[in-house]
């Protein structure tokens, strides 16, 4: 690759690429996300590639086939989509890809059947598609676009170009200034305004003359949760650009990319995209020919969750253990080595591009007052879509779980969310309409003061959640407040690094609690105990792991009380969930002898003939729940 | 601020639960108090040692404005007309609950059941997992180790609830010249049973793997 030694060349690079592309040559997007891959999208990609490479095809100009970052819809797939033709398949399975040759790629016809599918409507394109129409992607827009192994493509799709203006257009001062009028705020959990930590580290650098370091966190450790992998894996250039952007503001030569282990792909796409971006001057010495030096390194993560939190990164980097201290002195004042550092999350830098390219009032408009901009979440749990979306901020709970996720599946009725993930908390469904936004408007205004919870920052904290990384898991009434909030506690006492005492002995503590109460012991005082514990925790912790830890708890006992006292003094478990407080049986009415679960049962406890009503032996029942999955007339009831 | 030239001379004023006190510089809350015979509780603090921050026991609610926030003492210097509690509710509660889980965490220290019975607390709720354990990994001896002797002998294994004392690779580390200090700092007198499994049995402590 030829050296850019100008950002005119650059501009000149990018037309001549454009020009060379045919816009009817056909493209195949497979999307090779985490999701995709765990139904063998990498299967369906080489039987694109075998097809198309070993047959004359009857066309007149070669299709390209891509492997591309997550397009987002996880339930559906692997997903395929084809340019220009602008088809979106899902579940495609190898076998269907002779037929999608064949018909789409020669014949210029649509696979109906493999077109995706909702209340009877089938929809060609992803834009139509209800998951993906409510969404705003600014983000997400190059994921599933281009190819994260290859520069050119990303180059085509516009990346650097921010990074050219920047160093042609703007001073260091005026980067800063246009992200901190953008409003942009740390996503990774804290909300921190980015605009302002650039700045206080600039302060802190010239006071005491040095280095100056940057760090993206791609530590992402919560369950449930993949934003930054995909941004990682599909666009490793943004986040590089971010970060050069930054470098560029606060004077750094040297940046520092921590991803996780656990994360490989998004590591390999990410030491190709930097050696890529070296071979032509995007990195390293005097890039683009501003006289501005700039390199970035990866460093591995080696499994702890605590090292996604700042002081704890630092401790990484610099070869210590994986520890968080207590600021201050905070990373801007003295981080790496004593020096003034920025710690952003990877979606944080991701977001610098585009501010800088489209300007800080065009972000500032987008999204809510006070939480600008777009904002990424993977939507788990129990909705029908589940996957990654990218939606404005201050959009409704509501829309973002119904219209986008498309309501529960089955029977089930919406019961909670919980957002943040482990530092996070379970907010009740109900929440979402009743919530009173006391926070903007003066109290004698009371007409209409009942609206819709907003996803944004402030109103989730208000709630006691947090915003936190972005994962959203949605509850139906099949799922156990006192089990997941126990979940996360044993989650958290596994990573805790166990500095400091209340989080290493409060967070056995908790779950003994919730260990009790998931058996129906304790009293109703417990519950008030418990609350209190959570609270010393929250004011007694070292760092934000421990301080964030009780909120699954908090929250839970503050709007599913009633769901602990059922536990404690019914010995019930409402959800049908905690074991020690359920029983199976099999509903002689319904139950047509089909002994599916007396063969699935691995206690072999399921007695009865064939055709015949069959019995649990509740003595030797470990209600494990087999046999309610297996049972095709849902015989199987838990009481 | 005090307008005195010499930086040394300037002093910090704020309170600690209502009495007017003045911090030099470099002060921490906690040396303000002590220097005015104000209690706080601590376990891993040392004024030897870099404070370390891992006991909790010396929190404080320090308020500025309308703002509040319990942090621990030890590492947090005061700024100007700050107001600190040192027994406000929220202190209490996260010592409480500290001490609380410590009688189960180290239930053979005599130590924590006197500053335990000082706070009220008398029993627990939690489970004991070992009756003879005295040691609760506030670190004293690690530091004292790596620096104030600066051999290293001593560190943390493991993570978290499993975190435990022990010495690199759990054998006897020659390192260790067998100063003691570790066993003078720490606060329960934990090491002084595990002083052995540090330096090893020094009758075969001689010749060259002995380094130091």
């Amino acid at each position: 690759m030829q050296r850019l030694t100008n950002t005119a060349e650059l501009k000149v690079l990018r037309d001549n690429l454009l020009q060379a592309q045919d816009p009817h040559r056909p493209i195949v997007r497979v999307c090779r996300g985490p999701g995709c891959l765990a139904v063998g999208a990498d299967k369906v990609s080489q039987a694109f590639q075998s097809a198309i490479q070993s047959q004359n095809l009857e066309v007149k100009v070669q299709p390209l086939v891509k492997d591309t970052g997550c397009h987002g819809f996880c339930s559906q797939g692997p997903l395929v989509n084809l340019a220009p033709a602008n088809l979106c398949y899902v579940r495609v399975k190898p076998e269907d890809v002779e037929e999608i040759v064949q018909t789409t790629l020669v014949k210029g016809a649509v696979v109906e059947r493999l077109l995706y599918s909702d209340n009877g409507t089938r929809y060609k394109s992803a834009a139509d598609i209800p998951f993906y129409r409510m969404q705003q992607k600014i983000i997400l827009q190059n994921i599933g676009v281009i190819d994260p192994l290859d520069i050119h493509d990303a180059i085509m799709a516009g990346a650097y170009h921010s990074l050219a203006k920047a160093l042609i257009e703007m001073s260091p001062d005026d980067v800063i200034r246009t992200v901190e009028i953008s409003g942009l705020r740390g996503r990774g959990g804290g909300g921190f305004p980015t605009g302002y930590k650039w700045k206080r580290t600039v302060e802190n650098a010239r006071e005491n003359p040095g280095p100056v370091y940057i760090i993206a966190n791609g530590e992402e450790g919560d369950p449930g949760a993949f934003m930054d992998r995909a941004i990682m894996e599909g666009d490793p250039h943004a986040v590089i650009e971010g970060m050069a952007i930054g470098a560029y503001a606060m004077g750094v030569n040297q940046g520092f990319l921590y991803v996780r282990h656990e994360y490989p792909i998004a590591i390999r796409h990410l030491a190709a995209a930097i050696a890529q971006a070296r071979a032509l001057g995007l990195l390293g010495k005097n890039i683009l020919g501003a006289g501005f030096d700039f390199d970035l390194q990866i460093n591995r993560g080696a499994g702890a969750y605590v090292c996604g939190e700042e002081t704890a990164i630092i401790a990484s980097l610099e070869g210590r253990v994986g520890e968080p201290v207590t600021r201050p002195p905070y990373p801007s004042q003295q981080g790496l080595w004593g020096r003034p550092t920025v710690i952003n999350n990877v979606e944080t830098w991701a977001n610098v591009p585009h501010i800088i390219d489209h300007g800080a009032q065009w972000y500032a408009d987008l999204g809510a007052p006070r939480s600008t901009g777009t904002k990424i979440f993977s939507l788990v749990g129990k909705v029908k879509n589940t996957g990654l979306v990218e939606v404005p901020m201050g959009i409704s709970l509501g829309a973002l779980v119904e219209e986008i996720g498309g309501g529960v599946p089955g029977q089930g009725r919406f019961k909670a969310v919980q957002t943040g993930g482990p530092s996070g908390g379970i907010i009740p469904y109900e929440l979402k309409e009743e919530f009173t936004d006391y926070h903007f408007h003066p109290p004698d205004v009371k007409p209409a003061d009942k609206m819709e919870l907003s996803v944004d920052f402030d109103s989730m904290a208000q709630t006691g959640s947090i915003m936190g990384g972005g994962g959203m898991i949605v509850m139906d009434d099949h799922d156990c407040v006192v089990d997941l909030a126990r979940y996360f506690l044993r989650f958290l006492e596994e990573e805790s690094c166990g500095k400091c005492l209340p989080c290493r002995l409060g967070l056995k503590g908790m779950l003994e609690f919730l260990n009790n109460f998931s058996q129906g012991k304790g009293a109703p005082a417990d519950i008030d105990a418990l609350e209190s514990l959570g609270k010393a925790l929250v004011d007694g912790s070292l760092c934000g792991l421990g301080r964030t830890a009780p909120n699954p708890v908090l929250t839970s006992i503050r709007y599913f009380r009633d769901e602990y006292l059922a536990h404690i003094v019914d010995h019930h478990c409402p959800a049908g969930v905690c074991r020690d407080l359920i029983t199976y049986r099999i509903d002689p009415e319904i139950c047509n002898g089909c002994t599916l679960c007396a063969q699935t049962c691995p206690q072999v406890c399921i007695t009865g003939a064939n055709q015949q009503l069959h019995t649990i032996d509740q003595d030797a029942c470990i209600r494990c729940g087999a046999c309610m999955d297996v049972c095709p007339v849902d015989a199987v009831v838990v009481d | 601020m005090s307008s005195s030239e010499n930086p040394q001379n300037q002093v910090i004023s704020f309170t600690i639960d209502g009495q007017p006190v003045q911090a030099r510089p470099g002060w921490t809350i906690l040396e303000t108090a002590r220097h005015y015979r104000i209690h706080i509780p601590t376990l891993c603090f040392h004024p030897a040692l870099k404070p370390w921050g891992s006991c909790r026991l010396c929190v404080v609610e320090a308020r500025y404005g309308k703002r509040g926030k319990v942090m621990p003492s030890c590492l947090n210097p005061p700024i100007e007309e700050l107001e600190v509690f040192t027994d406000s509710e929220r202190v209490l509660n996260v010592r409480r609950w500290v001490l609380e889980m410590l009688l189960a965490g180290c239930p053979a220290s005599r130590e924590i059941k006197k500053l335990a019975a000082a706070y009220g607390v008398t029993s627990t709720r939690f489970a004991v997992t070992d009756p003879e354990e005295e040691c609760l990994r506030c670190g004293r001896c690690v530091a004292v180790c790596n620096e104030v002797v600066g051999v290293q002998a001593l560190t943390f294994g493991s993570r978290g609830v499993k975190k435990v004392l022990e010495t690199p690779y759990r054998v006897p580390n020659n390192a260790c010249i067998g100063c003691g200090c570790c066993v003078s700092v720490c606060p329960t007198g934990a090491l002084q049973k595990r002083l052995d499994t540090v330096r090893g049995d020094l009758s075969r402590r001689t010749g060259h793997g002995y380094a130091h």
